[in-house]
């Protein structure tokens, strides 16, 4: 069993970066996620691990720096919350283009503009739809609790090197800000040069080697018919994560009449919700995206055959919602989708959920 | 067993450090615990609170409506949380600034004369830990050696000269808590 703390979700970013070997932070101050950077600096990896810990002049620069060294096969990350993300969308679309690993932490506020810097869900179309221009998809992680903020930076890590493209742990300030017991993640060792390439084959700007043509590192392609195949060679790796990543949760859902679809810190009030709809004698269950890209079509698919309805709950206009509604459609099931949610930085409460359950989907 | 608490007062009245150290004593007796602040623009002066959830089992949503206990340390969030507690749950108040005192007949009403009490003891920092401790005597969810587990976690080691003082502390506020309306 691993160490045990009660730390807030935001300090074991930081924490688990260190543990699990990353080897650079660069970011930029900005609340609700501020603690990421303060912990590290705190925590002083430099002395420990040789990890490097930045503070940028901005989040342009911080992403810029995350894309260089991630081109020399470093395990490198970032965070930040909504506006700095959206500074950062030109730096991810390159790093996408480019194809390389990289971790980005966005623990999101309330929008649009500079908004609030109450918790949100506001930014599931700008993570999971792009963000950045161009055809390319962020592999998408959505922590419900301050464990999983452990656990999902090496997962993040994980996914980013197989796949050589960057890994978003999309999170807000209800779980940055909050504290939980979670149990760390034991050290593991840097890795070396040697150890990625003998890994992850042979990609990285780090040096040539007189055994093997020069490495390059662009999303430049001025041939149109190079890039068309490029993208095609993107499309394939999307596929290949739709096919074997997937991830998500089901509470309750075994017999459950209507099925709420929640990720992040909505899933947790929902599973209160789903305690106190059972305790009225409905018949509730919660599916909870933990991928929100590439997202859990197939469940989704399959309960929209067996169940009287869906409800998204977001803390967002209802985003995610489209995503239930192509799903359920899958099926061709005309299942109702409805969508319940807070916006601006309000968190909606486990009862306001069971109302606008039986309001939209039970009395309708 | 699962307790809901929300702790609600002034900043700099140590409402969010009274929180974590009674989350960590949660976690030194093996229990799951959520600490959720309210956090803000607010500072020294502004109104703090958190909420607190001590379980056996895993927790579900850290964001409540309602409480099995509120501790309430100013008029302010008297107005707001008086009426969250659940119907036979507890509420602890410090008197001091309290204008309208709470009302209601259906939970259980402590006080503790925190602010006068801390005075006493020679360090007006200790009112939390005062208030703790009345919270303890009026609900003992935690035992007193994982409180004193939580607080050497919860404090950094160049405090932990202050551990006795706040156990003293704690221990003034059992002793003097007043109860006001029992049910």
């Amino acid at each position: 069993m691993g160490e045990l703390r009660l730390m807030k979700g935001n300090e074991v970013i930081a924490e688990a970066a260190i543990r699990c070997g990353c080897d650079g932070y660069f970011g930029y101050p900005i609340t609700p996620q501020s603690e990421v950077m303060e912990t590290l600096m705190d925590r002083e990896p430099w002395d420990e691990t040789g990890m490097v810990v930045l503070q940028a002049e901005s989040e342009v620069a911080s992403i810029n720096m995350v894309y260089g060294a991630a081109g020399s096969g470093k395990k490198v990350m970032t965070s930040s919350s909504s506006p700095g993300i959206s500074l950062m969308a030109e730096g991810i679309s390159y790093i996408a283009g480019a194809e390389l690993p990289c971790l980005i932490v966005n623990v999101q506020r309330g929008g649009p503009g500079l908004g609030t810097i109450q918790p949100s869900q506001a930014d599931y179309f700008q993570s999971t739809k792009g963000g950045g221009h161009g055809d390319y998809r962020l592999i998408v992680l959505a922590p419900s609790s301050v464990q999983e903020m452990n656990d999902f930076v090496d997962l993040g890590f994980e996914l980013a090197y197989k796949y050589r493209n960057p890994a978003m742990i999309l999170t807000d300030g209800a779980i940055g800000q909050m504290m939980e017991k979670v149990e760390l993640s034991d050290y593991k060792p840097r890795m070396t040069a040697e150890e990625i390439e003998a890994k992850y084959g042979s990609w990285a700007t780090n040096g040539k080697k007189a055994n093997r043509e020069y490495n390059v590192i662009t999303s430049l392609e001025m041939d149109s018919a190079k890039m068309e195949s490029n993208n095609r060679r993107f499309q394939e790796k999307y596929k290949q994560m739709e096919e074997e990543e997937v991830r998500y949760e089901m509470f309750q859902c075994e017999d459950a009449e209507y099925i709420l679809v929640a990720f992040g810190s909505s899933a947790r009030i929902c599973q209160k919700s789903v305690d106190l709809a059972r305790a009225k004698g409905l018949k509730v269950g919660l599916l909870r995206p933990i991928t929100l890209y590439p997202f859990p079509k197939k469940p989704i698919a399959e309960l929209a055959t067996k169940v009287k309805g869906f409800l998204t709950v977001e803390m967002n206009a209802g985003q995610m919602v489209e995503d239930v509604k192509l799903a359920a459609g899958c099926s061709n099931s005309s299942v109702p989708v409805e969508y319940f949610g807070r916006m601006g930085g309000i968190i909606p409460t486990p009862g306001e959920v069971v109302e606008a359950l039986e309001q939209k989907l039970i009395e309708a | 067993m699962t307790e809901e608490i929300i702790i609600a007062g002034f900043g700099g009245q140590g409402v969010l450090s009274m929180g974590k150290i009674l989350a960590y004593s949660g976690v030194m007796q093996d229990q799951e615990v959520t600490w959720f602040p309210s956090y803000g623009p607010e500072m020294r002066g502004g109104t703090a609170n958190v909420s607190v959830i001590i379980s056996d089992t895993r927790i579900s949503s850290p964001i409540l409506h309602e409480f099995d206990t509120a501790i309430i340390l100013n008029q302010q969030s008297m107005d707001k949380f008086e009426k969250t507690v659940k119907p036979g749950g507890v509420l602890l108040y410090d008197p001091n600034g309290i204008v309208n005192p709470p009302s209601r007949k259906d939970i259980n009403i402590y006080k503790i004369e925190g602010t006068k009490i801390a005075a006493d003891l020679g360090n007006v920092k200790t009112f939390n830990m005062v208030v703790l401790g009345a919270y303890l005597k009026a609900k003992p969810i935690v035992a007193m050696e994982s409180i004193r587990k939580g607080l050497e976690k919860s404090l950094p080691e160049r405090h932990h000269k202050l551990i006795p003082l706040n156990l003293e502390a704690i221990q003034a506020g059992q002793e003097k808590l007043e109860a006001v309306n029992e049910i």
